[in-house]
């Protein structure tokens, strides 16, 4: 199928004749964690992410059960407090920021680009270590003393009345996005800089587009965020007057200062799905992407108004009238750019083939759960509505939506679909595709309650509700649906590993997808290529109606049948 | 349609803004519904008619339509602009108080709200206000930041430290309503909140006239100018200017002020600034001889002061206001904040029930729940 051109690399050495793949080119533990290849740190963040999603994901359980009763079950108000801020801050600063751009974004780029590494491989050693870092300082501040604050940090309540271990959280946090930031550069360095001969812009994957458009906002935003949790550190340890009003500074700066960071965050969060999902509905429609120009630029205008509309967060947290209805425009204009690729993505399937195998699955719930996330934002986008909205669980189910729905799905996605290519064997697909109807049911029963009962005005953030107990149908619900999603989250951990010992051999390409990293072996060899690339062909180049498709060679490995 | 299950699935609807907040809410409800169930249902048809191996004619595929794609630009922004103005417009009217709305002053402290009705009448974590009648809510934060959010009535606001927020309602039911804070202040966050009792005109005017009998409450007007008085205020701000000791507050409230950091509007968030820093901004011609009252005074203190200049600060309220402007005791008084702290204090011992009430915890709370939950709808 492919016309990319392939020529030997000089001529001079043949090429071995059991050429090592990456995870076999060195066993010790110090030749993974002194390794610059992307490809091994990649896996290295995916097992540092996995391991904070449990964490994340625990501590959500806990809520969950603590709220089925309206005067708590087992625990203290304090407690609570501080189980919720762990559940946010950890999913937010060290999962959701962190897990496609630098697992699948650090893995995949270079490969789908051509090139033999990210620009700066050093640097990006560096930046799991300041991740590690950071998920370190922030667990150690939850141990020790406890961080209740809520992820948001909201001032002076953190600066100045919070006796737990704020500091050294935020501490950790500064440094998590020191390693963002570089990861970032890398990015923006390596798309410019070291695609292959022919591998113009508009042959890009639209992963690549939506993770260059990552990169910006990534390089952008997170040095802002960084210098608004020091100057809470510092009005914290030294009383620096900043945000506290008692000490002469403004509490509603910091929330400004915030938000301008955190909500194009939601887009670091995001886009890399929007990528994920672009890859998939096209290798799984067996053709061209619909619109890949718009949605390449949706990217980079959702990465440009996205810092534009950080004031959305504060209709009611009196900033100048004015003000919001400026912001609230533009978070309107900024619905277009994601609605465009969603029209997009669902076009792309007219006419093709489709096959719906798991990651295919994943990338259909995916659209149904981001168009519930993104027209509920609607909502608190409309000054009007808000105002009662605003703080209740409505913002809460709006924004797992997005960013479970959103980015856990296309995390899932991409899990399966570059699985054999990361590792070099096939799951059990057939195991893979139920439990991906398990996530998308447990997923709607945990999420959806919390939209009623957020219209009925049930606040985010309480312990009790003993004083409004019609909430408790609704919280019993989410908390079932929870138990539900929390098994489509821990059975992919024992098969993917399972796989690792017994899974097929994955070909080099199983799905039968174009794009570069499919034309290397599986797993690739640490030099990614043994071949100089020259790229001719365009992006998405399927064969016009596939007709002359072999099978997907992945489906018959692993016993699916699509 | 879920109350098949005898389920509540709408907040109660009890003020001026629920009927038209609900119209925009359902609209935007109904959009949602319909673009979620047409482009999902092209998503499911698409991936079941092109299956692969399916039968389906699959001719002259498209990749790209630039038309087909202006259009899917162009209805969601013009539905998107329409939804945004309509949100505008509600939203305007909830940030514009009736000139002659009835206003109630509300601190929020961690973790109880604390109200002061316009003729004294104190009450914590429970707001009592007459059905039909415009409110205005003037708050504050003692703390942390806090929310004032009352669901039924769809109205939400801030209580921010170091500034007053408004927010104004008209209720147009009898009835009991859940208030609560929501934004997230600290361990028992969940327990900072109560109840909004509506109550009939009359009803209201008693329930006003009995507590206001037990307790001999002053009106925050005259708690204010009693302070006035004994904190000595009224030394330097007589009712003429005193050049360059003190400008006079008479009619303060509303007018615009030349001071040396440029013009300011003289509204409650400034007159508060002035009260307990003076050095922030001073009046043209005078000079900076005020100290500053930050820290001694409490929140309900400057309210009530500001309540006292709002009113006119003329000084005819309780008995004849003390404008001795040439007091002997003038630097002694002022300087001596030994003094001023027991005044402060004696004040507040005799006039605030401020002790924290939250809704308990622990071992009570079942029996509490039980209760509250018969009380509330």
């Amino acid at each position: 199928m492919s016309t990319t051109v392939t020529t030997p690399i000089g001529g001079l050495d043949p090429a071995p004749k059991t050429p090592q793949n990456y995870l076999t080119n060195g066993h010790s533990i110090k030749s993974w964690l002194l390794t610059e290849d992307h490809k091994r740190i990649a896996m290295l963040y995916l097992i540092s992410v996995s391991f904070f999603f449990l964490l994340g994901g625990i501590s959500a359980g806990i809520v969950r059960y603590e709220l089925t009763a309206p005067a708590g079950n087992v625990l203290e108000s304090e407690t609570y407090n501080k189980i919720f801020t762990a559940h946010g801050a950890i999913m937010v600063f060290l999962f959701l920021l962190v897990a496609i751009p630098a697992v699948f974004g650090n893995f995949l780029l270079p490969l789908m680009i051509g090139a033999r590494d990210l620009a700066f491989p050093r640097l990006n050693l560096f930046s799991w270590y300041l991740y590690t870092a950071a998920g370190t300082l922030v667990l150690l501040s939850m141990v020790t003393g406890g961080v209740d604050a809520g992820w948001t940090f909201y001032t002076p309540y953190s600066s100045l009345y919070s006796n737990g271990n704020i500091s050294l959280c935020l501490v950790g946090v500064f440094i998590g996005g020191f390693s963002s930031i570089t990861t970032g550069v890398n990015f923006l360095v390596t798309t410019h800089k070291m695609r292959a001969p022919g591998m113009t812009w508009f042959r890009l994957p639209l992963f690549v587009w939506a993770h260059y458009a990552t990169g910006i906002v990534m390089m952008l935003g997170t040095p802002v965020v960084a210098i608004t949790l020091l100057c809470v550190v510092f009005e914290r340890t030294f009383k620096l007057p900043i945000f506290s009003p008692e000490l002469g500074g403004d509490p509603v700066l910091f929330q400004h200062m915030f938000w301008f960071y955190s909500h194009p965050a939601v887009y670091i969060m995001i886009l890399p799905a929007f990528g994920v999902i672009s890859e998939l509905m096209t290798a799984f429609s067996r053709k061209r992407v619909f619109g890949y120009h718009m949605i390449a630029f949706s990217s980079l205008a959702i990465a440009f108004l996205g810092f534009l509309v950080w004031g959305h967060h504060m209709f009611v947290s009196s900033q100048s009238m004015y003000q919001g209805v400026a912001f609230s425009l533009i978070t309107f204009l900024l619905a277009v750019p994601s609605a465009i690729k969603v029209f997009n993505w669902t076009a792309t399937m007219w006419k093709g083939n489709v096959v719906l195998a798991s990651p295919m699955i994943y990338a259909i719930g995916f659209q149904g759960l981001f168009l519930v996330g993104g027209l509920t934002g609607l909502f608190l986008a409309c000054m009007g509505t808000d105002v009662h909205l605003t703080a209740t669980y409505f913002i809460v189910a709006h924004f797992h939506y997005v960013m479970v729905g959103g980015t856990i799905m296309g995390f899932m996605g991409a899990l399966h679909f570059w699985w054999p290519k990361m590792t070099g064997r096939m799951y059990s697909e057939s195991i893979a595709k139920w439990n991906s109807l398990l996530v998308f049911i447990g997923f709607n029963l945990t999420f959806f309650p919390q939209f009623v009962m957020g219209w009925m005005g049930m606040p985010r953030r309480y312990h009790y509700y003993y004083f409004a107990p019609e909430y408790q149908p609704y919280h019993i619900m989410s908390t079932l649906g929870a138990s539900a999603l929390a098994v489509g989250f821990a059975v992919p951990f024992f098969y993917l590993v399972k796989s690792l010992f017994t899974g097929a051999k994955a070909s080099d390409n199983p799905w039968n997808a174009h794009g570069l990293e499919w034309q290397t072996s599986s797993p690739p060899p640490t030099e990614n290529f043994t071949y100089k690339v020259i790229v001719t062909d365009d992006v998405y180049d399927y064969d016009p109606v596939g007709e002359h498709e072999e099978d997907m060679e992945a489906l018959r490995l692993a016993g699916g049948n699509a | 349609m879920f109350n098949f299950f005898n389920f509540p699935v709408n907040p109660p609807s009890a003020s001026n803004f629920a009927s038209e907040h609900d119209a925009l809410f359902f609209t935007i409800l109904a959009l949602s519904i319909f673009f979620f169930v047409v482009t999902f249902f092209f998503v499911i048809y698409f991936a079941l008619k092109y299956k692969k191996g399916s039968k389906a004619d699959r001719s002259s595929p498209m990749y790209e339509n630039a038309r087909m794609e202006a259009l899917w630009i162009f209805i969601p922004t013009v539905l998107g602009l329409a939804i945004f103005v309509w949100g505008v417009k509600v939203y305007g009217e909830m940030r514009t108080p009736p000139k002659d709305a009835k206003e109630i002053y509300v601190i929020g402290k961690q973790w109880m709200w604390h109200i002061q009705h316009p003729n004294g009448v104190r009450e914590n974590n429970t707001l009592h206000v007459p059905v039909d009648t415009d409110i205005k809510l003037t708050m504050i934060s003692q703390d942390v930041i806090h929310a004032f959010y009352i669901p039924a009535f769809r109205v939400q606001y801030m209580v921010v430290p170091g500034r007053y927020t408004q927010m104004w309602f008209r209720p147009t039911k009898v009835g009991k309503y859940h208030l609560f804070c929501n934004m997230y202040c600290g361990t028992q966050h969940s327990e900072m909140g109560g109840t909004v009792v509506v109550l009939g005109k009359r009803e209201y005017a008693e329930w006003l006239a009995g507590n206001g009998q037990s307790r001999q409450n002053l009106t925050p007007e005259q708690a204010g100018e009693k302070l006035f008085t004994k904190i000595g205020c009224a030394n330097c701000h007589g009712e003429k200017d005193l050049v360059p000791r003190a400008p006079t507050l008479v009619g303060l409230y509303g007018k615009t002020r030349s001071t040396n950091t440029g013009q300011y509007v003289a509204d409650e968030t400034y007159i508060r600034e002035s009260i307990l820093r003076p050095s922030e901004k001073i009046v043209k011609n005078y000079g900076q001889t005020m100290p500053a009252y930050e820290k001694q005074i409490s929140e309900e203190d400057v309210m009530s002061l500001i309540a006292y200049i709002k009113g006119g600060a003329k000084g005819s309220l309780l008995s004849a206001g003390s404008f001795a402007a040439s007091s002997p005791k003038l630097e002694a008084q002022v300087n001596g904040k030994v003094g001023l702290n027991a005044n402060a204090l004696e004040y507040n011992a005799e006039s605030a029930d401020a002790t924290p009430t939250t809704r308990g915890s622990g071992p009570a709370v079942g029996a509490l729940a039980a209760e509250k939950a018969d009380k509330i709808r």
